[in-house]
C-alpha cells in the first residue's frame, strides 16, 4: 500500500506540532513527521530484511542501527521499530521480501519528542527507571521503558540528546510530564 | 521495587516494566476440549502457594514484551533465576547452582 | 528581644546575617544558618510545645533529626501550613512563622494538661481497656471524643500549592551520611573512580564534626576538612552531593529512597522549584555512615524544659553560639558528657556539678573537667529535675543510697546515659543485628544486601576509627563496584570526643516500684514504669510490649527510646537482652511528606488524559466530553438552547433519517500478520476464520478460558494472512495481552504476529440512509455499491487523496462505513466529510447516541451488559460459536455445570409498563412485586434509554430464564413504587435488520 503524496505528507497533523518547553538543561520539542514500521520477524528472515532495508537490523539487545535517516531499534528478539525521516518507505521496501515476517505501517501511531540538553538524563529519570548514565545506555542505546504512567521507546542519540517515542494520544501527558520535570 | 533479569533484554531491569502472570508450567491440555471436570479444575482453577521456591510467569510488559518464567524464593522475595518461556523447569540442583551464583 | 543566650565568638554562624522569625506570634531574631531550635534557645526559650498524651510542658531535647519534642507548626501562607515540623531540623529563615502544639488556650496554660494530673487513669493499655463497653458507645461517644483529642498538630484544610519531583538514580556506591565517615568513604570511593551518591540530612556536611572544636583531619580544623573535602568531591563529575536529603528508606537489592528538601529552608522559594524530590538511588554498594544517636537519662521528670542531650549543649554551643543555660548541670554514665562540661565552663557557663552515675571515672576527659574546678559528684544520680515550665533544679543522691539529698540550682540539665548506633537503615536492608554484651548495644551483624556499616553506626566510638572505617568501606565498595582502586591516602586525625560506655534502662530513683514520671519515649509519653506495668500485664515479647505501650512508635522509630525500653522490659521479664529482641525498625527514618511521594503525579499528571486525533474538530462543534477511561470521548453535541436529552433524541433522529458522524478512534485495532492468522483467530475467538473471504468482516466473540466473554469486536480480513482485529476501547490493552499471552505461551509454534494499530488509524463513523452517498465522492479506487461491498466489507483504497481502510459496518443499524484512515489525517478527512455531508444534514453524534442506536438493536456493550460471568448463550449469541470446531479459548469453561444448568441470567428486552418511564441501569428485577423484602431478586438492568425512534423508554437486562419469560411481566421495585416491566426481544427497531444492507 503506497502512503499518500509528499504534499499530503506535510499536511500531516502531528499532535504536538508547535510546541515548545524545557529549562535551563534541557529543550523539548516535538520530532519532524517520519514514517515508522513495526517489523516482526524471527531471525532467519533477518538477512533479507536487513538487505530490502539497507540496514544491518540490530540483534541484540538495546541496540540501534542506523544510515542516512533511517534507524532501526531493538525492541525484542522478534520486534523492531524502523524510523525513516527522509521520505522512504520501510514498508513498502519489505513487501517484496520472502523471508517469514510482519511489517505494520504505525507511522502515525506514534509521535516523537526530542529532549537535548545537558540535564537531557535528568529529565527522563524523573519517570524513567533506566539507569541512562552514558556506561549503562549509551549513544546509540535504545529501549522500550516508561515515563511516568506511561509506556515510550527511548533512543539516545547524542550524549546529551534522546529521541523519546510515544503512541499519539499519550504525547500530552509525555510533553506535560517532561515540561514540568525540566522546571527542577 | 525489585530488579528482575529479563533473559531475552540479558540485563537485570526495574520490576516498574513487569507484570506478573501467576503460576508457571501449567501446560493448556492439548484435548482441552475433553477433559474432565477435575482436569480442568486443576488446570484453570488450583494453584499452589508454598513457603519457599514458586514458579512464576512474569512479562516483560514495557520492555521487550516477552513472557518468561522465573524462579523466585517467596521467604526472602528474591528472583533465583529467570529463563525463557518454553525452557524445561529447573530441578533443585540447578537452582542451589543459581542461588550459589547470585 | 535580643539573643541573650548567643555566645559571642563561639559557633560557626556569622553574626551580621539576622534572620527575623515568630513563634506563637512573638517577634524574635536568630542568624542565619540557625535552626529554630538554636534560634529559639538564643532567645533563652526551652518551652516549645506540649506532649501528645498527657500535655506535659516540652522543650528541645536533641539538635537534630532525632528530636521527639519539639514539634511545631510552620505556616508560611494560607496553604503552606506543615505540622509537626521538627524544630530542631527546621532551618531558619527570615520570616519564618512557627506556632506550637497540642495545647489550648495557650503553651503555658494547657487545659488538657489535666491529663498528666489524670496520668494514674490514662497509663499504659488504658484506652484498649476503658472504651471496651458497652459496644455502641464507640462509634457513638468515645471515637469521636477521642479522635479530638488525638493528634498532634493541624492538617492545611486546602490543596497543597507545592510542586514536587521525582528522580530515578543509579550509582556505584551511594554513602548515607556527611559525617567523618562518610565522606572518607564518598573520598576514597570516588578517587577510585566510582560514581558515588553522597547524602546527608544536614545544610552541610560535617555530621558529628560540628560538636567538635579541637579535632583536626589532615593538619586542618575538622569541620573546615569537611567543608573543602565537599567542594572538592562536588567539583568532580562522579560524585553527586546530597544536602537536606534524608535517606528515609532501604528496600531490596540496594534500592534506597532520599527525600531532598529544596525549599523549607527558603525565605521566598521561587515558585517554580519543587519543594521537596524523592530520589529513588540504585546503588551497586551501599556505605551506611549514619552515625549514633545519644540517649537520655530515664529519671523523674527527666522531661522538664531545659533537661536535654549533652550532645545537643555542645552542637548548640560550638556550632549555633548559643548555650542552653546560664548553669548547667551535668547527668551521666558515661565520658562524652564531660566534653560539653568543658566546652560550656570554656565559654563562661557556669556548671555546677557533673552528676556521674559511675562509682570511680577517670581518664582525660574527667581529669580535665575536674582541672577546671567542675565538680564532680562520682556515684550520684540525679533523682528529679526540679520545675515545671522550666528546670529550676536537679535533686542529687548517691547511687547507694547513703547521705542526704542536695538540690541543685540550674536552669538547664544535660544528660548522656551513653550512645546507640543508628541501625534503622541497616536493619531495613534485612541486615541481622548482633548484640554487643561488653558495650551493651546492638550492632550490625551479618549483611543481607551489598553494604558497608562505617563509623559509630558500626559501633566506632572515636574520630579516628570513624574515618578509618569510613575510607576503607568506600575502598572496598568502589573495588566491589568494579572500579579500579589505587591507593588512596587515608586521612589522618586527631582529637575528637569519644562516644563509648553509659548505661541503659532506669537510672536510680526510677526503678521498679517508684511511682514516678521517668521518660523512656518522650513522643508517645511512655515512662519507665508504663513498660514494666505492660510486662505484668503479660506483654512478654518486645513487639506487645511496643504496641501496649506505643514505646518507640510513630516517627521516633525507636531512635531515643529503644535500648532503655528493652533494658526495662528484659529486667522485669529477668532475661538477658538479645533474648527479649529488638523490635523493627520500619521505614521511614524520619516523616516523609506525601508530596514527595506523589511527585508528579499531580493534576493533567495525575493519570494521561487521551485525546483522538479529532478532539479538535469534536471541541470546535461544540461537543460535551465524557471520560471512557483515560480517553476524553464526545458525548453529545448540544446545539443552542438544547439540554442532553433533547441533542442525544436530535442525534439519534438524524442517524436513522439522514447520516451520522461519529468518533471511533478509541476502539482498539489489532493488525494479525502471517500464514497462521487465520489458525490463531481460530483458537482466540469462539467464531470459525478459516473460511472468512478477503475482503470480508465477522463480528467476533472472545472468551476467557472459563467460558466468559471476554471481550467482542469486528475483523476484518485484508489479505489470506492479514487480519485487521478491532477490540472495545477499554479493552484493547488487556486483549492484547491476552493474545500475546497465548500466542508466545501456549500456541508458540503458529507463524504469526500481533502488532497494535490502536492508534495508527483515526475511524470516521458515517451511519444511516444518506451514508453512501455522502462517503463514495471522496474515495478513490474502491467500489462501494451494495453488490461490489455489501455489509460486513472491507475495502483498502483512498479518501481525500490519503490511504483508507474502508469497513462496511454499523453498531446503528443503519447502512454506514467505519472509515479508517492514518491518524495524522484524521481531522482533515473528518472535515471533508461534513463537507460533503452538509448537504445531506449530517449530523454529529456522540458516544451517548451510539449507546442508544445499539440498545435499540440489542447489540451489547461488554462491560455494560456483561459482567465477566455471561457466556455467549447467556447473551444471546450462540450463533457466533463455532460449532464444529475442536479447539478455541474457552470451549472447555463453556461445558462446565453451572454455565450449562437451566434458569441462568440471560439477556431480553424490557418495556416498562409506562413507556416515559425510564428504568435505572442497575436496578434489580423481582418476580412479585407483593413478596416481603428481602425480596428474591432474579435479575438486574444493564442499559436503559430513552428511544426516540421508538417513542419509548428502552432497556436490556439479565434475568433468570429470561427467554423463557417473553411476554411476562415483572417489576423492578424502587423507592418511589415498583415498576411494571415487560420482558421483550432485546431487538427494538428493525427486527429484520434490512436497513443494514440499505
Amino acid at each position: 500500500m503506497a502512503d499518500a503524496s509528499s504534499a499530503m505528507t506535510a499536511n500531516r497533523a502531528i499532535p504536538l506540532a508547535g510546541r515548545l518547553t524545557g529549562g535551563p538543561a534541557v529543550t523539548i520539542r516535538p520530532a519532524e513527521p517520519c514514517r515508522r514500521l513495526a517489523l516482526r520477524a524471527s531471525a532467519d528472515a533477518v538477512p533479507l530484511l536487513s538487505a530490502a532495508l539497507g540496514i544491518a537490523l540490530p540483534v541484540k539487545p538495546k541496540q540501534s542501527a542506523g544510515a542516512k535517516g533511517r534507524v532501526a531499534l531493538w525492541l525484542g528478539p522478534d520486534e523492531w521499530l524502523v524510523i525513516d525521516e527522509v521520505g522512504g518507505d520501510p514498508v513498502a521496501e519489505c513487501a517484496g521480501v520472502k523471508a517469514l515476517h510482519s511489517a505494520v505501517d504505525v507511522s502515525h501511531r506514534n509521535t516523537a519528542i526530542l529532549v537535548e540538553g545537558h540535564g537531557a538524563a535528568d529529565v527522563l529519570n524523573a519517570g524513567c527507571p533506566q539507569d541512562l548514565s552514558l556506561a549503562a545506555f549509551p549513544v546509540g542505546a535504545c529501549s522500550r521503558t516508561l515515563l511516568g504512567k506511561i509506556e515510550i521507546v527511548l533512543l539516545r542519540t547524542g550524549d546529551n540528546s534522546f529521541r523519546l517515542e510515544c503512541w499519539r494520544s499519550f504525547s500530552d501527558y509525555a510533553f506535560a510530564f517532561l515540561a514540568d520535570a525540566a522546571r527542577g | 521495587m525489585l530488579l528482575i533479569r529479563c533473559p531475552y533484554c540479558e540485563e537485570e531491569r526495574p520490576e516498574l516494566e513487569f507484570r506478573g502472570a501467576g503460576e508457571a508450567h501449567i501446560a493448556r491440555p492439548a484435548d482441552i476440549a475433553s477433559v474432565s471436570d477435575e482436569a480442568f479444575e486443576a488446570f484453570f482453577f488450583l494453584r499452589d502457594n508454598p513457603k519457599g521456591i514458586t514458579y512464576e510467569r512474569w512479562r516483560h510488559m514495557h520492555g521487550c514484551a516477552r513472557f518468561f518464567n522465573a524462579v523466585r524464593d517467596t521467604v526472602s522475595d528474591r528472583f533465583v533465576m529467570t529463563y525463557k518461556a518454553g525452557e524445561p523447569k529447573p530441578d533443585a540442583k540447578t537452582i542451589e547452582k543459581a542461588r550459589a551464583g547470585a | 528581644m535580643t539573643q541573650a543566650y548567643r555566645i559571642a565568638g563561639k559557633g560557626r554562624l556569622s553574626p551580621a546575617r539576622e534572620a527575623r522569625f515568630t513563634f506563637d506570634g512573638r517577634t524574635m531574631t536568630g542568624l542565619e544558618g540557625d535552626t529554630l531550635a538554636s534560634a529559639l534557645l538564643a532567645n533563652g526559650v526551652h518551652l516549645v510545645g506540649r506532649s501528645f498524651k498527657y500535655h506535659r510542658p516540652r522543650g528541645m531535647l536533641s539538635a537534630g533529626a532525632e528530636e521527639p519534642n519539639a514539634l511545631v507548626g510552620i505556616a508560611r501562607d494560607a496553604t503552606r501550613q506543615t505540622p509537626n515540623v521538627r524544630a530542631t531540623v527546621q532551618e531558619l529563615y527570615d520570616g519564618l512563622a512557627a506556632v506550637s502544639q497540642n495545647r489550648w488556650p495557650s503553651l503555658t496554660f494547657d487545659v488538657g494538661a489535666m491529663n498528666d494530673l489524670m496520668g494514674p487513669f490514662f497509663a499504659a493499655g488504658f484506652y484498649y481497656k476503658t472504651f471496651m463497653w458497652p459496644k455502641a458507645a464507640w462509634k457513638r461517644l468515645y471515637e469521636p471524643v477521642i479522635r479530638a483529642a488525638a493528634g498532634l498538630g493541624v492538617a492545611p484544610g486546602e490543596a497543597d500549592p507545592d510542586r514536587y519531583a521525582n528522580r530515578f538514580a543509579h550509582c556505584d556506591v551511594l554513602v548515607i551520611g556527611a559525617g567523618p565517615a562518610g565522606l572518607a568513604a564518598a573520598k576514597a570511593a570516588a578517587t577510585s573512580g566510582a560514581s558515588v551518591i553522597l547524602a546527608d540530612e544536614q545544610p552541610q556536611v560535617g555530621g558529628s564534626l560540628r560538636l567538635e572544636t579541637d579535632a583536626t583531619i589532615d593538619g586542618r580544623d575538622a569541620f573546615d576538612w569537611a567543608q573543602a573535602l565537599a567542594a572538592d568531591l562536588a567539583a568532580r563529575d562522579n560524585v553527586r552531593i546530597l544536602t537536606r536529603t534524608t535517606a528515609f528508606g532501604y528496600y531490596a537489592q540496594n534500592m534506597v529512597g532520599l527525600t531532598e528538601r529544596l525549599t523549607d529552608h527558603v525565605a521566598r522559594p521561587d515558585p517554580a522549584m519543587p519543594r521537596e524530590r524523592l530520589w529513588q538511588v540504585r546503588a551497586k554498594r551501599v556505605v551506611l555512615a549514619i552515625g549514633a544517636i545519644e540517649r537520655h537519662m530515664v529519671f523523674a521528670e527527666n522531661d522538664r524544659p531545659g533537661v536535654m542531650l549533652a550532645s545537643a549543649a555542645r552542637s548548640y554551643l560550638n556550632h549555633f553560639g548559643v548555650a542552653v543555660g546560664r548553669k548547667v548541670g551535668i547527668y551521666t554514665a558515661n565520658d562524652s558528657a564531660y566534653a560539653a562540661a568543658i566546652d560550656l565552663r570554656n565559654a563562661g557557663i557556669d556548671v555546677p556539678a557533673i552528676v556521674d552515675l559511675r562509682d570511680n571515672p577517670q581518664g582525660e576527659a574527667v581529669d580535665a573537667a575536674r582541672k577546671l574546678g567542675i565538680e564532680v559528684l562520682a556515684g550520684h544520680a540525679v533523682i528529679a529535675a526540679n520545675g515545671r515550665l522550666r528546670v529550676s533544679a536537679m535533686t542529687v543522691e548517691r547511687t547507694n543510697g547513703g547521705g542526704s539529698k542536695r538540690v541543685i540550682p540550674v536552669d538547664a540539665l544535660v544528660t548522656s546515659s551513653g550512645w546507640t548506633p543508628s541501625l534503622h537503615l541497616f536493619s531495613q536492608s534485612h541486615g541481622k543485628v548482633a548484640w554487643d554484651a561488653e558495650n551493651q548495644r546492638f550492632l550490625p551483624g551479618n549483611n543481607v544486601q551489598d553494604l558497608f556499616s562505617a563509623g559509630a553506626c558500626n559501633g566506632a566510638t572515636d574520630l579516628e576509627t570513624a574515618i578509618a572505617e569510613g575510607h576503607d568501606a568506600g575502598e572496598a565498595s568502589a573495588r566491589l563496584a568494579g572500579r579500579s582502586s589505587g591507593a588512596v591516602a587515608r586521612p589522618a586525625t586527631s582529637g575528637g570526643a569519644a562516644i563509648s560506655g553509659g548505661m541503659i534502662g532506669a537510672a536510680p530513683g526510677a526503678e521498679k516500684g517508684k511511682q514516678v514520671k521517668a521518660f523512656v519515649d518522650f513522643q508517645n509519653d511512655v515512662t519507665a514504669k508504663d513498660i514494666r506495668l505492660a510486662v505484668q500485664e503479660g506483654m512478654h515479647s518486645i513487639e506487645h510490649v511496643k504496641r501496649f505501650t506505643t514505646n518507640g512508635m510513630a516517627t521516633d522509630q525507636g531512635k531515643t527510646s529503644n535500648l532503655h525500653g528493652l533494658a526495662i522490659a528484659a529486667e522485669m521479664l529477668g532475661r538477658d537482652i538479645p533474648q527479649v529482641g529488638l523490635t523493627t525498625f520500619r521505614a521511614p527514618y524520619t516523616p516523609v511528606t506525601f508530596g514527595a511521594i506523589v511527585g508528579h503525579a499531580r493534576g493533567e499528571l495525575f493519570d494521561p488524559t487521551r485525546r483522538t486525533p479529532m478532539h479538535g474538530e469534536a471541541e470546535k462543534l461544540g461537543a460535551v466530553f465524557e471520560d471512557v477511561g483515560q480517553w476524553k470521548r464526545a458525548w453529545y453535541f448540544p446545539r443552542a438552547g438544547e439540554d442532553m436529552h433533547a441533542a442525544v433524541n436530535r442525534e439519534c433522529k438524524a442517524v436513522r433519517t439522514s447520516a451520522g458522524i461519529f468518533d471511533a478512534s478509541t476502539l482498539g485495532k489489532i493488525e494479525v500478520v502471517g500464514p497462521d492468522a487465520a489458525e490463531f483467530l481460530e483458537l482466540l475467538y469462539t467464531n470459525p476464520w478459516k473460511k472468512l473471504g478477503v475482503g470480508r468482516l465477522r463480528y467476533g466473540i472472545m472468551l476467557r478460558e472459563d467460558g466468559f466473554i471476554y471481550d467482542d469486536g469486528v475483523v476484518g480480513r485484508l489479505a489470506e494472512d492479514r487480519f485487521h482485529v478491532t477490540t472495545t476501547t477499554g479493552g484493547a490493552p488487556r486483549v492484547m495481552n491476552h493474545m500475546e499471552d497465548y500466542l508466545q505461551t501456549e500456541f508458540p509454534h503458529l507463524k504469526v504476529w500481533l502488532t497494535s494499530i490502536s492508534e495508527q488509524w483515526a475511524v470516521i463513523a458515517v451511519q444511516g440512509p444518506k451514508a453512501r452517498e455522502i462517503v463514495a465522492p471522496l474515495v478513490e479506487g474502491i467500489d462501494m455499491s451494495n453488490e461490489a461491498m455489501p455489509h460486513m466489507s472491507v475495502r483498502e483504497g483512498r479518501i481525500c487523496g490519503v490511504p483508507t481502510r474502508l469497513f462496511r459496518m454499523s453498531f446503528t443499524g443503519e447502512a454506514g462505513y467505519e472509515i479508517n484512515v492514518p491518524a495524522d489525517y484524521g481531522p482533515a478527512v473528518w472535515r471533508a466529510v461534513m463537507e460533503s455531508g452538509a448537504a445531506h444534514g449530517i449530523t454529529p453524534y456522540g458516544t451517548e447516541a451510539m449507546h442508544v442506536l445499539r440498545a435499540e438493536k440489542g447489540y451489547i456493550i461488554v462491560g455494560q451488559d456483561t459482567d465477566g460471568t455471561v457466556t455467549p448463550q447467556d447473551a444471546g449469541l450462540d450463533w457466533a460459536i463455532g460449532k464444529a470446531k475442536t479447539d478455541f479459548v474457552g470451549i472447555r469453561g463453556l461445558k462446565r455445570p453451572d454455565l450449562v444448568r437451566q434458569g441462568r441470567k440471560q439477556l431480553v428486552g424490557l418495556k416498562t409498563r409506562d413507556p416515559k418511564v425510564v428504568l435505572e441501569e442497575g436496578a434489580q428485577i423481582v418476580e412479585n412485586r407483593d413478596q416481603p423484602a428481602p425480596m428474591t431478586m432474579i435479575g438486574h438492568v444493564t442499559s436503559s434509554y430513552w428511544s426516540e425512534n421508538c417513542g419509548r423508554s428502552i432497556a436490556l437486562a439479565l434475568v433468570a430464564g429470561g427467554r423463557a419469560r417473553m411476554g411476562k411481566t415483572l417489576h423492578v421495585p424502587m423507592p418511589g413504587g415498583a415498576i411494571a416491566v415487560e420482558v421483550t426481544n432485546p431487538v427494538f427497531f428493525d427486527e429484520e435488520g434490512g436497513r443494514l444492507n440499505g
